[in-house]
């Protein structure tokens, strides 16, 4: 009894731990995004890393997740003859809920590994250590770079996620199942408001903050040579999977 | 008596309950070449990374250069660290980056200098290690000895006051060993510079100190030239110097 007691004693204890070492993470990134000098070439570098190379990956989602959202929902549509109303089904759905929360989860596993990852081998090599001796701070000449590009370049990639997702729709919709193209465009434009795309833009910043902070302090925080390498990859994967989900519920009441 | 370069009081340092250090004094005078000495898990690297504030006594105090080290901000702290050159134990040079940025990387980030007088500097500094025609090779292209030298030529690329070695020889056959020993000796006479090193290399220790220390159980257990430490009576130490698995030292 007791020890289960304490198992989860110390579970919780570690739990609220790391909770309060990731907000304090956050602090300090915060501080040192703030203050000279700025690694523009770094941002750069991380913009095309986190940004450019994950368009392929969310460029595959985003059009899957479009496509089928339009053939299940025509499926289910037509049994009350309501086939007309896809196109708005697929606009707001991809531009809400869909492209933001998938981008997000695809740039968290692509991205946010490859971030706790590096930092993380930086961190075992004693990379970081060196950094520090050569009198250059780490968290301003690497978390700071991958935190803002990975925040700014969600908020790209997501609408391209949304605009890419509405397009293999209409593909679906129009092309594939025949739904009249004057009918799908004007449902869709008519039940979509330019709100509803800046809902969805938000989100991904946030969803991109989360992912470049998640990346970069379970890389800085590596203990313990390839293990600990792997085992901060996986953390940073699960972690930042799990905050955009809980997030995206919270962030969808606020934002209603 | 001019002031002494490093000077550790009373340093103790614990990770959770385990205590590494318990009350560590060590002096290191300006021009000066230390080295500390110990088994594995003795503190030796959680001393050196005290002296260039990667690391933060739980009592006691470090002072470099007459500057205590816990009491300064990030940029005070920035400013110290600019007079140390380290070398770590595996090189942990950039991956990232070519030699030549790797050497000069310090100076690129606080000297307005172009890439291509820092690229000069680094040639410069690569020569003094005795490497040529490497600027442009990525760190993974080099042997774990070439690695070392060019590790060694970023630490003095800033012209740094004090070096600090951790464990220079580790992991090289004995001859290229033999070679960066030689290099810290030489490098020495030429700069004239303050070292730091920890080692369990004792053929390393005695070729490249004017003094050594040995860290046992988180205390100095003695200090003196190599040759009093080569006639020490301290059991603790001539069972370490001398290489016995037999004596008041277990291993864990």
């Amino acid at each position: 009894m007791t020890t289960w007691l304490e198992l989860l004693g110390k579970k919780t204890l570690a739990l609220i731990r790391e909770m309060g070492a990731v907000i304090i993470f956050f602090g300090q990134t915060l501080r040192w995004t703030f203050s000279s000098p700025f690694y523009l070439r770094n941002l750069l570098k991380q913009m095309e890393q986190i940004g450019v190379n994950s368009v392929p990956v969310v460029l595959t989602t985003a059009i899957s997740t479009g496509m089928v959202l339009a053939l299940q929902s025509y499926t289910g549509f037509k049994r009350f003859g309501a086939q007309s109303l896809i196109g708005a089904v697929v606009s707001l759905s991809m531009t809400r809920e869909l492209g933001p929360v998938l981008t997000g989860l695809m740039v968290a596993g692509r991205a946010g590994a490859s971030m706790a990852a590096e930092l993380g081998t930086m961190r075992v090599t004693e990379q970081i250590d060196a950094l520090y001796t050569l009198a250059t701070n780490p968290m301003k000449y690497l978390v700071v770079p991958r935190f803002l590009a990975s925040t700014i370049m969600m908020f790209f990639l997501s609408g391209l996620g949304m605009f890419i997702g509405i397009a293999g729709g209409y593909f679906v919709g129009v092309k594939v199942l025949g739904t009249n193209p004057v009918t799908y465009m004007n449902q869709s434009i008519n039940n979509t408001e330019v709100e509803d795309i800046w809902y969805g833009l938000i989100k991904s910043l946030v969803f991109g903050a989360v992912i470049g902070l998640i990346g970069c302090y379970k890389g800085f925080n590596t203990q313990g040579g390839a293990e600990g390498v792997g085992k901060a990859t996986t953390g940073a994967v699960v972690v930042s999977c799990m905050l955009i989900l809980i997030l995206d519920y919270f962030l969808s009441a606020l934002l209603w | 008596m001019p002031e002494p370069m490093i000077e550790i009081t009373n340093l103790h340092k614990s990770f959770g309950t385990f205590q590494v250090l318990r009350g560590v004094n060590l002096t290191v005078e300006k021009g000066e070449s230390m080295t500390v000495i110990g088994g594995s898990g003795s503190g030796k690297s959680v001393l050196i990374k005290h002296i260039i504030g990667l690391l933060f006594p739980d009592k006691g105090e470090v002072k470099v250069a007459g500057q205590v080290l816990n009491n300064l901000d990030d940029h005070q702290l920035n400013e110290i660290r600019k007079k140390f050159g380290m070398l770590f134990q595996m090189a942990a040079l950039f991956d990232s980056l070519t030699v030549w940025e790797n050497v000069g990387f310090g100076l690129k980030q606080h000297t307005k200098l172009s890439d291509k007088e820092v690229r000069a500097i680094a040639t410069e500094k690569l020569a003094l290690v005795g490497l040529k025609n490497v600027e442009d090779k990525m760190p993974v292209d080099l042997s774990g000895g070439m690695r070392k030298r060019v590790g060694l030529a970023r630490a003095i690329a800033m012209d740094a006051e004090i070096i600090l070695y951790d464990e220079p020889t580790t992991g090289l056959d004995p001859i290229t060993a033999d070679s960066i020993n030689d290099l810290i000796v030489d490098l020495r006479k030429k700069l004239g510079v303050t070292s730091v090193a920890i080692t369990h290399d004792m053929h390393s220790a005695y070729k490249i100190s004017d003094r050594i220390a040995m860290l046992y159980k988180g205390e100095i257990q003695e200090i003196g030239t190599p040759d009093q430490i080569k006639g020490t009576t301290n059991p603790i130490v001539k069972q370490f110097i001398t290489g016995s698995a037999v004596g008041p030292i277990t291993a864990d």
